[in-house]
Formats: structure tokens, sequence, C-alpha cells
């Protein structure tokens, strides 16, 4: 391998690391939060990429019925919750949060012009019909179990992930989906040539990694999320509602997830169930990081993308393996460092 | 007389199968410091975790004139200056002292109050030990500054009734002096103060009127300056001299 | 009435139905039937794994393929007897689950499904790249089983094989969880408590892996077997999730739960690929939709899965099974040595625990002697339960000494210091509230049996679990718990939950007993009796070290006090100079103007 193939394979590297590192923050978010392991974290960047291959081709957004239908499905949840709590007067915002307003939303898109839309316009709709489907699901899938195991938010987890990828299926069907680059072309640096697409990801990723990193640390809001992760019962005490908690973080999984996909569409085709693998690889890097420190699972994930670029050139076929054996070590690691094993019975 | 704030009638808690609570009416008026003493084990921290909203319960509970219901009501509790303050502090331990006071707010900055920086101030100058810890984490400060945080931060909600968990639990005399000069004081700014305490003779001499918990249930409840003086109260703690007279 | 059905009967009738399908069912339904058996033996290990030991795998598919590779592999490029494929099938899996799990299980419960996420994908590509495996189509010409000479080759004759070995693995089980081992695995979710009875909790857990392993690779066998043919596809990380709801949904606390989880998914699965297309009129996934959404509501209603419902409505029909309830007399077992009375048995000198930064337990100065009742007092939150922790092993000192008989302990694990005869209760009942009172206080008896959990599977241990049992309800009597030996822990009021703690200690043949609260939540009879106990225990040689809140119970009872206040050693003495100790009354009272 000379040195131009190595750059082109760091580039690669770099590029899908970008995207594992946005995917493992946001699990690493969630299971620090709410104790549920995202396993569906990968539909979300198949439903964002595959939205925005829809939209571009002039296609209404396929998940607006599903947005919808879950966004009328909480309506009716959350009216019967306020009923039992003798709380009548908030049924009106219950109603016209969830369900009325991803119909008049859904009414508006039925009359643009999808296809000649600017881009970022695009966008913004794909995400506006998937990023609502991720606090929809926490509040029907997961508020109603929020303090089962780990084990049962596990499973419940599971089983959402084969919920949304059946849909997926259903949805954009068994073809894959692209999406023209944000910029065409590229410039020559030294010996590599570097496509515009590859800078934005790595320039979004990055953006978007500061940003998280700002909301955490200078808002309110991300207090709040940081301070349910570091002790439930202090959070609760001091007004922040797990079910608050757990609707937010799961809103920012939602939109890094499908974010993520809209991102990596002009340069991977994405089918409906790609995802799957494309988030375990996520939790590959929030592995490294203990699920707990999100500099180290964005700095694991950056490997995991360079050692699968890497793997896919010298030993292609193993490529999965190698990637995914990566977490032993780093479990072995992780275990002969500091003994931690939690007493269930003491919660 | 001054209007109530905060009753409960027949309340009754059980913790797993075992009923901790039985039938525990009490009542708090606007601007009182009320306590509720009690041997470890008569189920104060219990009756507080009912209150807050944090353990299903049986019996009425009236805050502010209507009733307070469901588990999934804590921060709409919280809203309306309902603070709990609790035993175990359960402070963020990882994040500063400004931090974990802000978080106090949050109740508030849910309902648009924006007032932050200001209402910081005023604990800074009850606290001036917090003021100097500012930037430290929580979870290095040393007990009796764990407790004026956990009070500092409950007072970012603007409580209304703040309910106090043993704040003398494992302090050392001076600070919990300290302490208790700081819930009279919170009384003159106007805030009514549920007090529940071990350490009886000191909340007996701040407070206006006490309740004392035996198994579950009140067995004695009068003027604070009258139950300061009352021997079954003594006897409940040390044993001295045959037991069980309080309960009978 | 004469019952018609009766669990046994029931069981009974349910073998003799399962018999007959080979004989008359269509070819379909036995293929059906004959997998439910294969998945019905992963999903049993997974009850071990989950619903006893708390954890979880996602690998088992992996274990399956396993399994199924050795011998399709060795039976196919080497000419090896099916049955010696088997027994190399199984000790490879012995190794990879032994080193999975030491990796592992150290962690903190959530890392064992992830690792086994990640053990599962890779090894499920590298069946299908390995050349040797025949990549992506697989291996097929795989000889059928010859048993005695009789060629196992059909369906219908193999039925038997599995559904005997299913029959079997889950006899094998039940008799390993009620026994001395099986008492151990259930308690994993407790570990302090477990640890601090002596008992290896890392060591249970690796053994629940490497059983639940066992199961699945056993699986794979059979499944290579009936097949004669294995490709990668059955052995994907998605399988491995189909096992787990298996376990989850059918009840993963039960037995029985793994081969009704088994049979309903596999049935509901095929059923929603059959009706599903018909009804909507497209082809697509929507068995998998049908599948999450169901299984969403089903954990929503019962988190615990299906198959303790079921028990519950079939337990209203019919009376259940006769319990056990009594305990057969054996031998006493061996006891420890006993300390001259009145030597010091536990030295505790200038101990200190810090917690960030608070000094929890300064500079403390503690001893016992044998033969008699030391109470530690003082206030709440003065640090007495941190020392019990201390001492106990539980949370060891930042600073300091402590000598138990004479050794250092201060760096010892609760379990090592249990070996050497120190036995404890704790503040917070920590008993498994599922387990009969007779099993939770076998549990203290543990580090007193020697057998493994091979010799309890095939019931080889039942001398030495008669002389347990026998103790543990000798224990119990003595602590005047008799009459509920067989009664769920759970339903025992807490004061007599904390009674059957002092039972479990008391199980270990304990030189130094270190009580917490004993007496909260007791009423003033128990309370007397529970006095007497300890007096007993005293004159017998124990010592005994309690942490107490009710006055009239410790000063009746104690030969010296020790008061704590915040972290420090306040005053000691004998009772009646501790109640008129000025500082004492101060202490416990408080005041302002202090």
């Amino acid at each position: 391998m000379d040195s131009s193939v190595a750059l082109v394979l760091a580039q690669d590297g770099i590029t899908n690391g970008a995207i594992y590192a946005l995917l493992s923050l946001a699990l690493v978010l969630v299971f620090a939060v709410t104790r549920v392991i995202f396993i569906p974290q990968g539909e979300f960047v198949a439903y964002g990429a595959l939205s925005m291959a829809a939209i571009n081709a002039g296609f209404l957004p396929p998940t607006m019925w599903l947005v919808v239908t879950l966004g009328i499905a909480v309506a009716i949840v959350d009216s019967v919750a306020a009923l039992r709590e003798e709380a009548a007067a908030r049924l009106p915002m219950i109603i016209f949060k969830n369900a009325v307003l991803p119909i008049l939303a859904l009414v508006v898109v039925r009359y643009l012009p999808l296809k000649s839309l600017a881009y970022p316009l695009q966008v913004a709709i794909a995400l506006a019909f998937v990023v609502p489907l991720g606090p929809q699901i926490y509040r029907l899938a997961f508020q109603p179990v929020a303090e089962a195991t780990v084990l049962l938010l596990l499973i419940v987890s599971v089983a959402v992930h084969f919920v949304l990828v059946g849909l997926g299926l259903y949805f954009f069907g068994a073809e894959g989906g692209r999406t023209p680059a944000f910029t065409d072309g590229g410039i020559t640096l030294g010996a590599t040539y570097i496509q515009f697409q590859t800078l934005w990801i790595v320039g979004i990723a990055a953006a978007l990694i500061a940003g998280l990193a700002l909301f955490f640390e200078r808002s309110i809001y991300g207090k709040a999320l940081r301070a349910t992760a570091i002790n439930r019962t202090g959070a609760r005490l001091m007004g922040i509602s797990a079910d608050l908690a757990g609707k937010l973080c799961f809103t920012l999984a939602a939109l890094v997830g499908a974010f993520s996909g809209i991102l990596i569409a002009p340069i991977t085709t994405i089918y409906y169930d790609t995802g799957f693998l494309i988030g375990l690889k996520g939790f590959v890097g929030a592995i490294i990081g203990g699920l707990a420190s999100y500099p180290l699972a964005a700095a694991g994930a950056i490997l995991v993308g360079l050692l699968e670029s890497y793997s896919s050139f010298y030993a292609s076929a193993y490529k999965e393996v190698i990637v995914f054996t990566l977490i032993i070590p780093v479990l072995l690691w992780q275990s002969l460092t500091k003994h931690h094993v939690e007493d269930e019975d003491e919660h | 007389m001054k209007p109530t704030l905060l009753e409960t009638t027949d309340l009754c808690v059980n913790y797993g199968r075992v009923e901790a609570i039985h039938k525990v009416s009490i009542r708090i008026r606007e601007g009182e410091i009320v306590t509720v003493i009690g041997p470890n084990g008569a189920g104060k921290t219990t009756l507080l975790s009912a209150l807050m909203g944090l353990l299903p319960a049986r019996g009425d509970v009236k805050y502010q004139g209507s009733a307070t219901r469901g588990t999934t009501a804590v921060d709409a509790l919280v809203g309306r200056g309902l603070v709990l303050v609790p035993e175990k502090r359960e402070l963020f331990g990882t994040m500063s002292v400004a931090d974990n006071l802000l978080l106090g707010a949050f109740a508030r900055h849910r309902r648009g109050a924006r007032d932050h920086a200001k209402t910081m101030a005023e604990v800074f100058e009850i606290f001036p030990r917090l003021a100097q810890r500012k930037e430290q984490q929580a979870g290095t400060l040393s007990g009796g500054e764990r407790q004026m945080l956990a009070m500092g931060r409950a007072l970012m909600a603007k409580p209304t009734l703040l309910m106090l968990d043993e704040p003398s639990l494992g302090l050392a005399p001076l600070i919990v002096k300290e302490i208790f000069r700081i819930v009279v004081q919170l009384k003159s700014m106007g805030v009514s103060v549920l007090l529940v305490e071990q350490n009886a003779r000191a909340a007996l001499q701040v407070a206006d009127y006490g309740y004392v918990l035996e198994n579950g249930g009140v067995a004695v409840e009068n003027d604070a300056k009258i139950l300061i003086n009352d021997p079954r109260v003594i006897e409940s703690y040390l044993g001295l001299g045959g037991s069980h007279s309080i309960a009978a | 009435m004469i019952q018609l059905i009766t669990p046994s009967r029931a069981l009974i009738g349910f073998l003799l139905a399962l018999s007959l399908v080979p004989l008359f069912a269509a070819q379909f339904t036995v293929t059906l039937v004959n997998y439910i058996g294969l998945y019905a033996l992963v999903a049993l290990g997974l009850v071990l794994l989950t619903g006893i030991g708390g954890l979880t795998s996602f690998g088992q598919a992996a274990f399956v393929g396993l399994g199924a590779y050795a011998t399709a592999y060795l039976t196919t490029r080497h000419g090896m007897s099916p049955w010696g494929t088997l027994i190399v099938g199984m000790v490879i899996t012995t190794a990879v689950s032994l080193a999975l799990g030491f990796i592992t299980l150290r962690l903190s419960g959530h890392f064992l499904p992830l690792g086994t996420i990640a053990w599962g994908i890779s090894l499920y590509f590298l069946f299908g790249n390995l050349e040797a495996l025949g990549g992506h189509g697989g291996i097929d010409g795989i000889p059928p089983v010859d048993l005695f000479g009789l060629e196992l080759g059909s369906g219908r004759a193999f039925f038997y094989v599995i559904w005997a070995t299913l029959l079997a693995a889950i006899v094998t089980t039940q008799n390993m969880l009620n026994s001395r081992e099986g008492r151990a695995m259930r308690c994993l979710r407790s570990m302090t408590m477990t640890e601090a009875m002596g008992i290896n909790t890392l060591w249970y857990r690796m053994v629940l892996f490497m059983i639940a392993a066992q199961f699945a690779c056993v699986s794979g066998w059979l499944y290579a077997h009936l097949q004669r043919f294995v490709n990668p596809t059955p052995f994907s990380l998605g399988h491995g999730i189909e096992y787990l709801f298996m376990a989850v949904l059918g009840g993963a606390a039960a037995v029985w739960g793994a081969v009704f989880g088994a049979t309903a998914v596999t049935f509901l699965k095929e059923w929603l690929q059959d009706v599903l297309p018909k009804l909507l009129g497209v082809a697509g996934n929507f068995e998998m939709v049908v599948f999450g959404l169901l299984t969403i509501i089903v954990l929503h209603r019962a988190r615990d899965g299906i198959w303790p419902i079921l028990m519950r409505v079939f337990g209203n029909l019919v009376p259940q099974r006769e319990q056990a309830n009594t305990v057969e007399p054996a031998l006493p077992l061996p006891r420890r040595d006993v300390p001259p009375c009145g030597g010091e048995v536990l030295k505790v000198i200038k101990v200190t625990k810090r917690f960030g930064g608070l000094v929890a337990n300064n500079a403390m100065n503690l001893s016992v002697r044998a033969g008699e009742v030391m109470a530690l007092i003082g206030p709440n939150g003065a640090g007495k339960s941190t020392l019990f922790n201390c001492i106990s092993g539980v949370n060891p000192p930042t600073d300091g000494e402590i000598r138990f008989m004479g050794q250092r302990i201060d760096a010892l694990s609760s379990r090592e210091i249990a070996k050497r005869g120190m036995s404890r209760t704790f503040q917070h009942v920590r008993l498994n509230q599922d387990m009969t009172v007779l099993e939770n206080a076998a549990i203290g008896a543990h580090l007193r049996g020697r057998k493994n959990f091979v010799q309890s599977a095939w019931r080889l241990d039942r001398e030495e679990e008669r002389r347990l049992l026998w103790e543990a309800s000798h224990q119990l009597q003595r602590c005047g718990l008799g009459e509920h030996l067989f009664d769920v822990a759970g339903s025992l009021p807490l004061g007599k939950q904390r009674i059957v703690e002092i039972a479990r200690a008391l199980c270990s043949d304990p030189t130094l007993l270190l009580l917490d609260e004993p007496a909260a939540g007791l009423r003033h009879l128990e309370k007397k009796a529970l006095g007497e106990l300890l007096a007993r225990l005293r004159s017998e040689g124990m010592a005994i070290l309690l942490v107490e809140h009710d006055m009239d119970f410790v000063m009746g009872l104690a030969d010296r006090v020790v008061v704590m206040e915040f972290g420090e050693h306040l005053a000691e003495g004998l009772p009646q100079e501790i109640q008129t100790n000025p500082k004492v009354l101060e202490a416990y009272l408080g005041g302002v103007d202090a």
C-alpha cells in the first residue's frame, strides 16, 4: 500500500468515524439518562437518509403517516393520563401538540413543490418527519416501563428495532437510496483528492458535536439531562421529571441519527436495514468510552472508522469481524482496570 | 390563626408489604416551622416521601387547598413551591456547586422565570460558604457544605414550603447550630418549614409546633415549647425508665 | 371432590401427547415441534442466565453455531463420530464462554450483552467467510447420529433425541437449582450479601454463562444432525436476539417459561408469516412489526413474562402440589473451634473511612471479646453502619487496622473474611424475597458444603444437602421461626425477616456475629425472645457486635457499650455508665446552644 492509498483509506475512515462518533454520543446520552440501550438508533440513520432521498426525488416523506399515527396515539395516552390526574385543562394543549400539529405539517408539505425546494429546506422537511418519532417512541414504548430493569428496557429496545425495520421495508422498499452530494466536486490536497461531501460530513459532525457539548455545558436543559444521569432522585426532586428528560434525549438521539443518515446518503447507498450495523459500530465506540465518557466514545468511534477502512483494504472479508472483536480487548482492559458490578437490590 | 398550607388526613403509606405510616394527620400553617421528631425507623422519611409524591399513599393530602395525587406529579409539586431536601442530600456529585444551584431553579425556569442569577445571589447571601466553593464539584464538599448546598439548591426553587429531612444528620454541633439558625432565618423570610429531625431538642427549640412520630403513627403532638419539656419525649429516645410510655 | 387435573397429571399428559407427535402428526408439525425443542434448550440456558443470574446474552445463537459447525466440520472433513464432535464442541464452548465471561462478567451488568453482541456478529461473519467452513454456502452431507446401532436419519426418529435431551436438561437444571449451588446462583443479584456469605459471585456468574453456552452448543449439535446441513444464517445476531425474546416473553424466572416461550414465539411467527400477507395483501416484513408490537405490549403488561400469569390462572383452577413441609433429620455439620471465653476476637485500631470529602469514620477504636455482647450506639448518621461495612469487608477502610482472631483483615474481601468465621446481618434486609425462609437461611451454610453444581445436577449431593437444610432448620427453630420454614421470605413482616438474617448468619457457624439493628420492627415479645437468644449465644462463647437504636434492648443485653458520634469514638463503658454520661445524653437529644 502506498501513501496515497493510505490517505484515501484514512479519509474514508475518518468520514465514517465521524458518523459513528455522532451516533456513539447519542447512545451514551440515551443510556446515561434513561438506561435504555438504544438499538433502534441505526433505524433513524436509515429513515433520515431514505426520507431525504424520497423528498429529493419529489415524493412525500413516507414516514409522515407514522408520525401522525403515533402523534394521535401519544395524544390519547397523555389525555387519559391527564384525566386520571384530574387535569382536564391540559387536554387542548396535549391534543394540539401531539395530534393537530403533525396533521397540519402533513397538509402543508402536501402542497409544497418538494423536488424544486432548496436543499437545506429538503433536509429540514426530512428531519421534521423523522425526528418526532424519537420522543413519540419514548412516550409509547419506554415511558410506561421507565423504572424497569436494564434488561427489560433492552428487550423493548430490540422490539422497537424490529418494528422500525419492518416498517422501513414498507415505507422505503427494498431498493437502496442515495442522494446528491451537498456540493459536487472536491479539492486536491497534496497527493489526495478530497470530496467536498467528505468535508461536509466531517465539518458538520464536528459542529454537531461541539453544539451538543455546548448544550450540555451551557444550557439548563443540557445540565438537567446530565443531572438526571448523575442522580435520578436528585433530579426528580428538582422538578426535572424522568419523562421530560427521556423525551428530550430521545429527541436528540433521533436528530443525531437522522442527520447522520442525511450526511452519509450521498456517499453510501443506504437500505432500509443498513442502519443496524452502522448503529452497532457507534456502539463499539460507546463501549470504548465505557458507556459513560463522551470524548472517549467519540475517539473510539473514529478508531472504529479507521479500523474498518484499513481492514476493508487488507482483509475485506473479515472487516466486520475485526471491527467487532475490537470490543473484546477494550472490555478486557476495562474489566482489569475497574471493578464495578452494581448491586441491583440497592436501587 | 394563620391559614393552613399543608394538611394530611389519615395518611397511610406502605413500604413493600409493610405499612410504614398509619393514619397520620398533620397540619402546617403558613409561615410556621413544624417539626416531626421521633426515633429511627418511626417513619419520618417515609412521611416526607409520600408528601412529595415519591411514594404512593392512601388518605388525603391537601396542599394550598387542593389535593395532591399520584407519583407522576413530583415536578408539578415542585412547581407549586413544595420542595424537599432529602436525608441523603442527592446532590449532582460531578457537577459544580453553581450548576447544582442552577438546577434547583429548573422548575421555575420551565415556568418562564429567568432571574436565576439574582436568586443565586440571594442564596449566596444566606450561605456565603457556597459562594466560595462555587466552581468546586459537589462531590468534594464536606458534610456540612453538602447540607448547605442541598438547602441552597432547594431555595433556588423559591419554595413556599420547604421540607427538610434530618438536616443535622452526621454534622458537627457548630454546623448544626448554623443550619438551624438558617431555618429560623427562612421563616422570617416567609418560607414555611416542615422539619424532620432526630435531633429532638434542637428541632423543638426552633419549631412552632411538633409531632412525635413513633411506630408509624403520631404519638404526641403539641406546641414545641410544651413538647420540649415533656419527659415522654426524652424517654422515647434514650429508653430511660420503662419504655412504651409514649405509645401507650 | 376428586381433582381431575393436578400439576403432576398435567405434566404426564403433556409428555404423553408429546410422545405421540412423531407417530401421528404431519411432517410439518413434527418439524415445527423439533425446532421448538431445539429453541427451548437454548432458551432454557437463557432462563438460567437471565432469570436466575440477572445477566443477559445476545450471543447464544453463536454458541449454537459453534456446536453445529464443530460437528459439521469434524464429521464431514475428518470423519469423526458425532459423539466425539459433541465433546469437542462442548470443550471449545467451555473455553470460549469462560474466556468471554472472565472479560465481561467483572464489569457491570450491561457489558455482557454488549460483549455478546460483538462476539455474535464476529462469529457469524467468520462462519460466512472461512473457506474451510464452506463460506456462506455452508457444509452439507453431515452424517446422521447413530444410537446403539440405530441410525436416526428421519426427523421423526430424531424427535425423541431432541426432546429427551431437553427434558434431561430441564430435570438437571431443576435439580441444580434446588441445591446449595443453586441457592447461591439464585442470590447472585444481591452481590453484597452473597459475597458476605462467602460466596464467589464472579465464579457463579461464569458457571451460569458456561451452562447456558453448553445448552446452546448441544442445541447446535442436534440441529446439525437434524438438518444434516449447516450454513451461517441461523446463527446470526438476529437469532440470538430471538432466543432472548423466547426466554423473556415466556418468563425468564421459570424453567418451563423457556419451553412455553419457545413454543409461543415459534408458533406466533409461523402464524404471522402465514396470515399477515393474506390479511394485508402486500408482502413485507409485517410479521416483524406485529411481533415487535406484541412484545412491547406483553412486556408493558407482564414484566415477568407470560408463564407466571398462566401459572396463576392454572393455580386458581387446581390446588397447588402439596408443599414439602418437613426437613429430614441429618447428622450435624462439623463446627469451628470456639476461641476461649474472654479472648479478644476483634480489634479495630484507628479505622478511618472517607467518601470524597466526607469523613464517615475517624480513627475509630473498638474491641470485642469471645462470649460478650458489645453494643455500638450513636445518633443516626454517626457512622455505625459504615464501620460495620469496614469490619466485614463490604466497604474496606481508607486507613487503620482491623484484626480478627489475631490476623489482619482490613485488606481482605468480605468473602475471605466470611471464611474466617465472621458473619453479619444488614440494616436493609437482604433476603431473596422469592425463596423460602429455609432456603434463605441455608445460604449462610454455603461454606460448610463442598458438592459442586455437576454433582447437584445429578443428585449426588443428597446427604450433604440434608445436613445443610437440617442445620438451617435447626438455626431457624432456635430463632423462633420454626413455623415459617417453608414460607416465602417476602411474605414475612420486616421484623421477622431480620431474624431470618440472624439465622442465616448463624448457619455459617460464626465466631463473631455482627448484627445491624436486629430489633428494629419487632414487637415487645419478639424483642424479648431475641434478647434471650443472643444471651444464649453469648453463653456458648460467641462474640457479638451489634448496632441498635432500641435503648431498652441494648441496655438490658450488652456487656459493654461504645458510643459513636460524627464518626468518632465518643464514650465507652458499662450500660449504666453510658446511660448517665452527659456527653451521650447531649449527643442523643442534641440542642442548638450546645
